[in-house]
């Protein structure tokens, strides 16, 4: 495993072309079959109460790529996410809800299991273990360690060489994320970035087929988000696939080879990032008529393009006053 | 002068006596369920009662004391089991409620007249009944002696400057000692170490030169008992020390941080609170037997109350700390001693009359873990930055 850290291995779907040939030749329907999918989701439903927050009737992951799970705050995304990866049960559980990761049904699995299986996940809300050290951290996520054996434990003989070869490999990782200097220190004095890069790090530890991200960019300043995208880009030329969650389509865009759109608790649309941002039903339920305008660019204050905005404001609420009064009194 | 002597020797009795490494023991299970794991367990009294039922049920009724053991293990193994299997799943504040009832449950079954063939009810087994093979394995011999066999009155007949310098010094070791282990590095490197021990060993020394105690060597509650007490005291905390520096430990401190990110990370995080809450359930018992060797087993004095003695002491010593717990149990006993002595010999009989010191000793010790938890949560060898009382 070593080797696999020290040299980068290149990866089939480092090369465009063999992403692209990957991701046409099938129609970019919601829930289309694809070549080599690694996750495949069937029947997905969960509802708290009476409300349907995940229904998702079928999804494929391929395998390599780095796939996009957008859509507006509360569609869904991080639902869906715990229930693939074991945090919480399906409302459906054994009427038709199934999905299988690697060839392997894990709908039945637990969180651990799933992770053990090789689909590591990160969570919205990080979750860096403050009161531990970053490398202790990092020394969680690997696996197989013979020291967490209750009765091995107390024998340093049987884990105190697995557990310089686990510190080589976290010392890497640590490294490649600019953490190394941090190593020793508490992780809750890290910066919310810092700690973003830690938990992807740790999650990297046990060396997952899979990667599925929850808003990684959430909170994050835009240089770092670049480095993030740069991350994310390597693991996916390293073979590795990846699969994230992200309300910001901008950011998306760039690096994503698939974009799965979800909205109120529904697949809507899949395709690569522009075709899906140029879908009437995205724009409709999510990205909005201004979705090419950055609010944070200067050009939008400029008189003209207030008065613009503000005659469309004034346009559309004119559109809605009509259709209430058509509908008459309730 | 003499009053303080009587107060400082009483206060050393205490800390020395075989209860105090009873609870230390006890705390030291605790330390793994509370201070590592962060598992919320309200009945480590429970855990002792059944230990110290399992040793002296089956001494009384005729097996063989190693069996004794065998059984107060096994009943605090299942009794973590039948707690754990249905709380460790949900949070946290389930499993104190479970065994905070649980413990009473023990408790009361054993006050039951129903059970008074096995456990005696009420009045309890008397320590008679099954100390004997305990007291038949020591190899102390006879007689009465103290521990270090040179003390204070033999040099210029014990004068008070002879005291006075030496309790200066003992404060001034002790000082140098908290110091050194809160910089961290006390055992770091072969030189710090031996400077660590050899302090540690001089204090001890000095300690028993000012306040000799003497005691039977074997006896009910002699010398013999104290030897076997404070040798499973170093026992456990060596394997303690041996769990939690693995990565065994790691997972605990983990699963203390946040469960579901140990869990994303592919670790069983059920299967390891449930072998914390085992293990520390088993130092409990072993707690249990040896606070009922040198007295009797009564359910009342396993109750709710110890439960949270054992707190104090783990706080006041530092919570996921190695050696917090054993220096919590001595402090706590000593000083709770102090007090009721202190206020003996001061405060006249028309305020506080005798039983009401014994009171007021508990009114301060409560007093003491609310001025802990507010002022130092770390306890005094605890380091904040890891382990602040936060439930």
């Amino acid at each position: 495993m070593s080797d696999h850290m020290t040299q980068p291995a290149v990866g089939a779907m480092a090369d465009p072309a063999a992403r692209l040939a990957l991701t046409s030749g099938f129609e970019a329907t919601p829930g289309a079959t694809k070549p080599d999918a690694i996750l495949r989701v069937d029947n997905i439903v969960r509802q708290f109460g009476g409300m349907t927050a995940v229904d998702v009737q079928h999804l494929e992951v391929q395998r390599g790529l780095i796939t996009a799970l957008i859509g507006p705050n509360g569609a869904g995304k991080t639902t869906f996410f715990n229930l693939i990866t074991g945090f919480d049960k399906p409302t459906t559980a054994g009427k038709g809800a199934h999905w299988e990761f690697d060839g392997r049904t894990i709908d039945k699995t637990s969180a651990s299991s799933v992770a053990r299986s090789g689909m590591v996940r990160t969570f919205q809300l990080t979750k860096a273990l403050s009161a531990m050290t970053v490398i202790d951290n990092m020394m969680l996520g690997a696996q197989d360690q013979a020291g967490e054996n209750l009765f091995k434990s107390m024998f340093r003989g049987t884990w105190g060489k697995q557990e310089k070869e686990n510190e080589a490999k976290a010392d890497e990782l640590l490294a490649r994320f600019k953490l190394l200097e941090k190593k020793h220190d508490y992780a809750g004095s890290l910066s919310g970035g810092q700690r973003k890069l830690l938990e992807m790090a740790r999650a990297l530890m046990s060396d997952p087929k899979m990667i599925m991200l929850d808003e990684p960019m959430a909170g994050v300043n835009p240089a770092l988000t670049q480095s993030l995208l740069g991350h994310i880009q390597n693991l996916r030329d390293e073979g590795m696939t990846v699969l994230f969650v992200e309300h910001d389509m901008h950011v998306v865009r760039h690096i994503s080879d698939w974009v799965a759109v979800m909205a109120e608790g529904r697949l809507v649309a899949e395709g690569s990032a522009d075709t899906v941002m140029s879908d009437p039903a995205v724009i409709d339920a999510y990205l909005g008529a201004h979705h090419d305008t950055d609010l944070g660019d200067d050009a939008l204050l400029t008189d003209e393009a207030l008065e613009e905005l503000a005659e469309e404001v004034a346009a559309e609420d004119a559109v809605r006053q009509a259709e209430e009064e058509a509908e008459g009194p309730k | 002068m003499d009053t303080i002597q009587f107060i400082l020797n009483g206060m050393m009795r205490e800390a020395l006596s075989p209860q105090t490494a009873a609870v230390a023991i006890a705390v030291i299970g605790l330390n793994i369920h509370f201070g590592f794991t962060g598992l919320l367990n309200m009945g480590q009294s429970g855990f002792m009662l059944l230990g110290a039922y399992g040793f002296a049920i089956s001494i009384w009724h005729g097996l063989p004391m190693i069996v004794g053991v065998l059984f107060g293990f096994g009943a605090a193994f299942i009794f973590a089991l039948v707690l754990g299997a249905p709380t460790l799943k949900l949070r946290g504040d389930y499993l104190a409620i479970v065994t905070i009832s649980a413990a009473e449950i023990i408790r009361y079954v054993g006050r039951s007249a129903l059970l008074v063939d096995f456990t005696g009810s009420a009045q309890g087994i008397p320590g008679s009944q099954y100390r004997t093979p305990f007291a038949n394995l020591s190899f102390f011999g006879s007689g009465q002696f103290t521990l270090i066999p040179f003390n204070y009155t033999d040099v210029a007949d014990g004068a008070a400057w002879v005291r006075i310098i030496g309790w200066l010094v003992a404060i001034a070791v002790i000082v140098l000692i908290v110091l050194r282990f809160r910089s961290g590095g006390a055992f770091r490197g072969i030189a710090q170490a031996a400077g660590m021990v050899g302090l540690l060993v001089f204090g001890l020394l000095l300690l028993f030169f000012l306040f000799p105690v003497p005691q039977q060597s074997t006896g009910v509650n002699g010398w013999w008992v104290r030897f076997v007490a404070w040798i499973l005291v170093a026992v456990s905390t060596l394997v303690v020390y041996l769990l939690v520096r693995s990565p065994w430990g790691r997972l605990l401190r983990g699963i203390r941080e946040d469960e579901d990110a140990v869990r994303s990370l592919g670790k069983n995080v059920f299967s390891i609170k449930m072998q914390a809450l085992i293990i520390g359930g088993l130092f409990g018992a072993l707690g249990g037997i040896v606070y009922v060797l040198p007295a009797s087993v009564q359910p009342d004095s396993m109750g709710r109350s110890l439960t949270f003695f054992c707190y104090t002491a783990l706080l006041l010593g530092g919570a996921a700390t190695i050696f917090g717990p054993v220096l919590g149990s001595v402090l706590f006993f000593a000083a709770r001693i102090g007090i009721k002595y202190t206020a003996a010999a001061y405060v006249p009989d028309s305020i506080m009359n005798n039983q009401q010191t014994e009171q007021f000793s508990y009114i301060v010790v409560g007093v003491a873990l609310m001025l802990i938890v507010i002022f130092r949560p770390q306890g005094i060898l605890g380091n904040k930055r890891e382990l602040r009382f936060n439930v």
